[in-house]
């Protein structure tokens, strides 16, 4: 039986310390030891990057790293991306474009659309597509993904969509 | 998917991680980015007893200036090598053909030497580091040693690193003022690749003066299109002199058929990829 190892790993501005075993997946240790389910798994071979989240501030997919190599290092999931209750604008964007259909892919296509806007605040269209090549949408759905990546770069979203409120009234005509 | 069990090490220098391996006897695996040694660990074709991370070791990334080459940290990642300044003036080469490897989020944890020791014949860096003429540095148990590029590759997924050694960086010589491509073919995105052709071109006076290619995916090794380097020097840089070279492009090489594609078609590939990337690197 392999040794566990004692790691500390800030995730969404809370500090946590936790025995794991080494084979331990950054995914399972977020959505297993943390409750972090919002991070979802998709196909679990790097490819579908619904399991997208942040470390140290750069997109990584989390089923493809062990929990170990977390340690010292600082996690933001798409549960962290709210702040005082308000969507993150990217969080606003997808909403308001209607970016999503089944919803699976949703928080990978957003964390990695910050990790692409924050290397690079005003895409082009073109390296949107090209930002995104690490995300499936088995919907299929990529054209308002697109759009929701552009209105946030371009600041044209609301922002007063609580995390808690029916958000009925947040949808704005017009867009997309 | 939950790999086998084993134990973990990460060591904060090359001296204890060669102490880490020496100790961990024959079933270790070296973790670099891990973009490539995860999912096989997931899928169990590996279970190593014993995994030692390179990730914590401090001088093992980043690019230096190093006279008339650059030192490239075996644990820099795609992402830096496509985005560092130094390598977008010195070899340029390596920039595009980083930027072609997977997706962001693998770029971001994938890394140069890892790639590189894992040695897929359909890998990206492979080819460039080749035709760049790059030297690896190896630290082992009895101290450094130097491998040239044509040595290191030896066949699918085998490099000349020996067990107990680590690949510490790479000395890649400055091809300053030579334009570059790397034309990569996939079908889907994020795709390895199914041929990819690297190619560097230094022109003189509306001739070409210099060339040096490499194939990717063309062999069980990246391979150098040595015919068309040599057809090239001299040619006119026009269109039809560099198409006329680029016929040699699959001359002395052994492509595998699979599922991407037969022998016959990607010889035929070499040919047109060669030519779109000499022509994109000459700047016409």
């Amino acid at each position: 039986m392999a040794s566990s190892k004692t790691i500390t790993v800030e995730v969404d501005d809370v500090s946590y310390t936790d025995n794991v075993e080494p084979r331990l997946l950054l995914v399972q240790y977020l959505r297993e030891r943390l409750g972090k389910t919002g991070t979802l798994i998709g196909c679990d071979t790097t490819n579908c990057g619904a399991c997208t989240v942040h470390l140290d501030g750069v997109s990584v997919k989390s089923c493809t790293m062990f929990a170990v190599q977390a340690d010292g290092h600082s996690v933001t999931t798409i549960e962290g991306l709210a702040r005082d209750g308000k969507l993150a604008p990217l969080q606003q964007a997808f909403h308001q474009c209607h970016a999503l259909q089944c919803g699976f892919c949703t928080p990978g296509m957003i964390m990695q659309s910050a990790s692409l806007l924050a290397e690079n605040p005003h895409p082009t269209e073109q390296e949107i597509r090209d930002g995104l090549e690490g995300n499936l949408c088995r919907c299929t759905g990529y054209q308002n993904i697109v759009a929701a990546v552009q209105a946030a770069a371009d600041g044209t979203v609301s922002s007063n969509s609580t995390l808690s409120a029916d958000s009925d009234e947040t949808e704005t005509a017009g867009v997309a | 998917m939950i790999p086998s069990a084993f134990d973990y090490s990460a060591p904060a220098t090359v001296a204890e991680a060669l102490g880490a391996l020496a100790d961990a006897g024959d079933d270790v695996k070296l973790l670099a980015g891990g973009q490539s040694l995860i999912p096989v660990m997931k899928l169990r074709l590996a279970d190593p007893a014993m995994v030692v991370d390179l990730g914590r070791i401090g001088e093992l990334s980043g690019v230096r200036d190093d006279g008339d080459a650059l030192l490239i940290g075996a644990m820099t990642t795609h992402h830096q090598i496509a985005n560092d300044p130094l390598i977008a003036e010195h070899v340029p080469l390596l920039a595009k053909a980083a930027a072609t490897v997977a997706d962001p989020q693998v770029r971001h944890r994938g890394t140069f030497g890892g790639a590189l020791v894992h040695a897929d014949p359909a890998g990206d860096m492979p080819a460039p580091v080749l035709a760049a003429d790059a030297t690896f540095i190896l630290a082992g148990p009895n101290g450094e040693r130097r491998v040239a590029a044509a040595d290191f590759f030896r066949g699918y997924f085998t490099t000349a690193v020996d067990d107990g050694e680590i690949l510490t960086h790479i000395r890649v010589p400055k091809y300053t003022g030579w334009g570059a491509h790397y034309e990569k073919f996939t079908r889907v995105a994020q795709q390895w690749s199914i041929v990819a052709v690297a190619a560097m071109v230094r022109v003189e006076g509306g001739t070409i003066a210099e060339a040096r290619i490499g194939l990717t995916n063309m062999a069980s090794t990246p391979v150098r299109a040595a015919a068309v380097e040599q057809a090239l020097v001299g040619a006119p840089l026009t269109r039809e002199a560099i198409a006329t070279a680029s016929a040699h492009a699959a001359e002395g090489t052994d492509p595998a058929s699979d599922l991407n594609g037969d022998a016959a078609y990607r010889r035929h590939l070499a040919e047109v990829l060669t030519k779109r990337a000499v022509i994109a690197a000459a700047g016409l």
